[in-house]
């Protein structure tokens, strides 16, 4: 296989409160090749986003880095000095946000907007740039676009103003996009427009995205890929249909489980017991022990990455085995 | 637009309808204004007759209706003290406050905000702290008390600056201003550095405080996300979206400050309208009250809707009839 | 922070940790005892004429009157030990400061919570009342009421509630009209339970911090403003000198280098203003949830 676009090493991001040291993302390891779409799959806390957000070097304060790499087109991204980051930042990679009315500047046109994003990294004439900023509402299905520039956020719905931020994400052709659960904020129509339309976009220009959600339903029907998180960790990854078909950890089984999809009609949906627990005081070992069915004393010691092929997981009890060995 | 503006105008003649009521009774109607303008040793006769000429004898709703008659007619009624029209006394002193009250407020807002912004942009820093340090006390310190140790210290202590009057005077259109004369600029350095400072206080934790909550929404972490530098950041987006807190708070200090400014001009000898008002207030002098509050309430009112029409400029969603 | 303590008991743990919240509470208690024993310490009765001798008047820190003893911070225009004066001085207007404070905090809470509670025509005639009020500046309208209402305590609180209880009103009917949207107090009304009890078990609990926090600084504000009003002549009459009305005293005699007779009333007023806006700050941190992290 060729060289990833996107290689992620071990990456750990914590945040220093007055409280302890939350670890929010705690030695993460994926890789991303050209065009590949991946899903960054778990429940709210489990630190996906801040995994975004390490990604293109945007930790808040108190959190940062604490260590890992992160290579985009074979440059380390972590060691690199902020001016440094800013100009690969929405130029080699960028990212989309949940709620595209939080996102875009009210008080901006959107193509006062996009000039802003593209004089960031590149030097254009105002009709070059009105020109690609059209090109880019046109490509990402915004009607009229030449006109629409001047318009305002306010007068856009809202799955109409995310497609504007992904044509801002979009416009300097960007090897890697992080999305932030970019369709959650949409109805359900629009949300399947965008997400195709994002699939035929990667597929298009290439560019690889990492597609985070707490929607284990939408993201397979994106990804050729799923990463599990679960309290700051990568618990399971690998090809989506394998792990939909064959899940190795409890708890990607227990998500599988509680799709509406793979429940009999008339029975109640399967939940996984529990939940989430706080970062602040995760218990040694197997942050999932305490709500997982198969836990038992060697669960104390925290278990280590198990590869099987380009599929991998951690726990000392994998759940499926005896289904044969995956494909 | 235009219906945004019409709604506006009509509720500004509401406000100001009630305004009028609120002044005419409370200040026409508590106590017996007939005791000031009559020696106490006068006869029934001339007592009956003062009060038929002044009107006090016809129910209050039409005192209040002749009031209304004579006030939008220009007519406030003439100062028991000096004896002459209210208006002409008000209008003669009215410049010397709105030179003041500007001066201060847009000082105040201009410094207030770039530091405010500042402590906001960099919380943790100590110029920051500082910043805010200063700010409490500027809060915590009644003003008259500022303007004393202003007058104590770079009057008396230095002897740099005058402590009292407004100096030199340039008349522009018929009216006396202080502001284009060295000396009329040197009077008025102390009251207005007096009257700002409140203000100012008041400017750096609004700016901090919006700076900090805006600094954190996902506009700007999206615009850090398309690589946008820190100072276009802060110069396109910061800017644009405080002006909305920063413009609503500079109409309504517009106004406060108007009234602050009895305070300072009382320590200053700054002879304005505020200092009218304490003298009417000391003497009873009950014409200038209500013409003082009636225009005060005016001045209010109208910078409200001077504010919503600059709204309506720069908010597009304003501009556009659109629903919060 | 441990959890098996009371809701209180956590709040001053908390508070606890800033260093210069606690030095200000110290402050202010300190200044309440003084106060409030004042004619215990203070060195003079200052209100007794019998005390005070002509020859004593306008004499410098450090002075040794006719009385014996040594005027630490000088004496004033009437011969009155500075410092005794100030002490009552503390007295008069920490008073007029709570009382304002206490009786708009019970109009205005009344008001809120019943406009947000009753709804309809009251609730939109009491609110609107109290934003027409809250946008026109408080000094102007405690101002007009004094001087229509004429010189005393009575007159000074009333006109001090007439120009602050409005912020109360504001903050209670914000938070009891946040409740009152809620399903619980729907539930608790259609349950036989009566008004009254859904008023004071549920409403006024829920509007208790913000009210508390917008009331230290409105004892501040009245503080602040009673010394203003009787800086400008129209506060208390002159045989019961608040803070305000010294610094007054000794405005005229502060061009000719008199400073002390002005500048040490001042100096104990701006020290319990900013203490007890210390605390507040720090009160209000502590309520604000999305300050906490």
């Amino acid at each position: 296989m060729t060289e990833p676009v996107l290689s992620v090493k071990n990456l750990s991001t914590h945040f220093f409160t007055r409280g302890g040291v939350v670890k929010a993302v705690d030695g993460v390891s994926f890789d991303l090749a050209r065009g590949e779409i991946m899903g960054l799959v778990g429940e709210s806390g489990s630190g996906k986003t801040v995994t975004g957000f390490s990604l293109i070097g945007l930790v808040d304060a108190p959190g940062r880095i604490v260590e890992g790499s992160v290579k985009l087109n074979g440059t380390e991204l972590t060691t690199l000095s902020e001016k440094a980051m800013r100009t690969r930042r929405g130029n080699e990679i960028s990212m989309i946000f949940q709620d595209p009315i939080a996102t875009l500047n009210p008080m901006l046109t959107i193509g006062q907007q996009m000039k802003l994003a593209i004089d960031a990294h590149e030097r254009l004439s105002p009709q070059a740039a009105e020109a690609r900023s059209a090109e880019l509402l046109t490509q990402v299905g915004i009607p009229s676009a030449k006109a629409r520039l001047r318009a305002y956020p306010h007068e856009f719905s809202g799955g109409m103003r995310q497609r504007v931020a992904i044509a801002i994400a979009l416009l300097h052709r960007p090897a890697v996009i992080v999305a932030d659960e970019p369709t959650t904020a949409l109805d359900v129509s629009i949300q399947a427009q965008i997400l195709f339309q994002m699939r035929d976009l990667a597929r298009e220009t290439g560019t690889a995205m990492i597609w985070i959600s707490h929607d284990l339903a939408v993201v397979s029907s994106l990804a050729s890929k799923l990463a599990v998180m679960y309290a700051g960790r990568i618990v399971e990854q690998g090809p989506t249909a394998t792990l939909l078909r064959d899940p190795r950890h409890p708890y990607t089984a227990g998500l599988i489980a509680s799709l509406p999809a793979m429940a009999k009609p008339g029975t109640p949906l399967t939940q996984i017991p529990g939940s989430t627990p706080s970062l602040l005081s995760l218990p040694p070992g197997c942050p999932f022990a305490p709500r997982c069915d198969h836990a038992d004393d060697v669960c104390k010691t925290a278990p280590a990455l198990t590869m099987q092929g380009n599929r991998g997981w951690r726990c000392y009890h994998p759940v499926g085995q005896d289904a044969g060995v995956p494909a | 637009m235009l219906g945004f503006i019409i709604q506006r105008f009509l509720q500004a003649v509401v406000v100001m309808a009630v305004m009028s009521v609120i002044v005419f009774c409370g200040v026409y109607a508590i106590g017996n204004p007939i005791d000031i303008v009559i020696p106490p040793e006068a006869t029934e006769d001339i007592r009956a007759e003062a009060i038929r000429r002044l009107g006090l004898d016809r129910p209050l709703y039409e005192q209040y209706f002749i009031f209304v008659g004579n006030l939008l007619q220009g007519d406030l009624g003439r100062s028991f003290v000096y004896n002459i029209p209210v208006l002409e006394l008000i209008g003669g002193r009215l410049p010397a406050t709105l030179e003041l009250v500007l001066i201060s407020v847009v000082s105040a807002t201009v410094l207030g905000v770039s530091l405010g912004i500042y402590a906001g942009y960099r919380p943790d820093s100590w110029v920051s702290k500082t910043i805010m340090a200063v700010s409490v006390l500027g809060f915590s310190v009644p003003s008259f008390w500022v303007g004393l140790i202003l007058i104590l210290f770079f009057a008396v202590h230095l002897g740099w600056l005058p402590a009292g009057g407004r100096g030199d005077t340039v008349e522009i259109w018929g009216v006396a201003w202080s502001f284009p004369t060295l000396d009329g600029l040197s009077h008025i350095v102390l009251p207005a550095a007096n009257l700002a400072l409140f203000k100012l206080a008041m400017m750096i934790r609004l700016a901090r405080a919006g700076t900090r909550e805006i600094m954190l929404t996902d506009t700007i972490k999206f615009a850090r996300a398309a690589g946008l530098s820190e100072a276009t950041i802060l110069r396109r987006h910061l800017l644009k979206l405080i002006s909305i807190p920063i413009i609503t708070v500079f109409g309504l200090e517009l106004g406060s400050t108007l009234a602050f400014a009895v305070v300072t001009e009382t320590i200053f000898s700054w002879p304005g309208v505020g200092k009218l008002i304490i003298d009417s207030i000391t003497v009873l002098d009950r014409p200038v009250m209500v013409a003082y509050l009636i225009i005060v309430a005016f001045l209010f009112v109208t910078i409200n809707f001077v504010i919503d029409l600059v709204f309506a400029l720069i908010d597009p969603r304003v501009r556009h009839g659109a629903s919060a | 922070m441990s959890n098996t303590s009371t809701p209180l008991r956590r709040f001053w743990a908390e508070f606890r940790e800033n260093k210069i919240a606690v030095v200000a509470l110290v402050v202010v208690v300190v200044l309440i005892l003084l106060a409030l024993f004042a004619s215990l310490v203070s060195p003079q009765n200052p209100y007794d004429l019998a005390n005070l001798s002509l020859m004593d008047s306008r004499r410098p820190p450090g002075f040794v009157g006719t009385g014996g003893y040594t005027h630490i911070l000088g004496t004033d225009p009437q011969g009155r030990d500075l410092l005794s004066a100030i002490l009552y001085g503390l007295r008069i207007s920490i008073q007029i400061g709570l009382a304002a404070g206490f009786v708009s905090l019970t109009i205005g809470t009344t008001l809120g919570i019943l406009a947000a509670y009753v709804g309809g025509r009251v609730e939109a005639l009491i609110m609107r009342l109290v934003d027409l009020q809250l946008s026109f500046p408080a000094i102007l309208l405690a101002l007009v009421i004094v001087a229509l209402l004429g010189q005393g305590k009575a007159q000074l609180i009333g006109a001090l509630v007439a120009a602050q209880y409005a912020y109360f009103a504001r903050t209670a009917y914000g938070a009891a009209k946040a409740e009152r949207g809620k399903d619980y107090i729907e539930a608790a009304l259609a349950t036989p339970l009566s008004a009254r009890l859904v008023v004071w078990r549920h409403m006024l609990p829920n509007c208790t911090p913000p009210l508390i926090v917008v009331a230290t600084v409105q004892i501040a504000n009245s503080i602040s403003l009673e010394a203003t009003l009787s800086f400008l002549g129209l506060g208390l009459p002159v045989t019961e000198p608040s803070l305000g009305m010294l610094i007054s005293n000794g405005f005229p005699y502060m061009m000719s280098g008199r400073y002390w007779i002005s500048v040490y009333p001042g100096v104990a007023l701006i020290i319990l203003i900013f203490a007890i806006n210390i605390v507040g700050d720090q009160v209000r941190d502590q309520f604000n949830p999305r300050l906490r992290k």
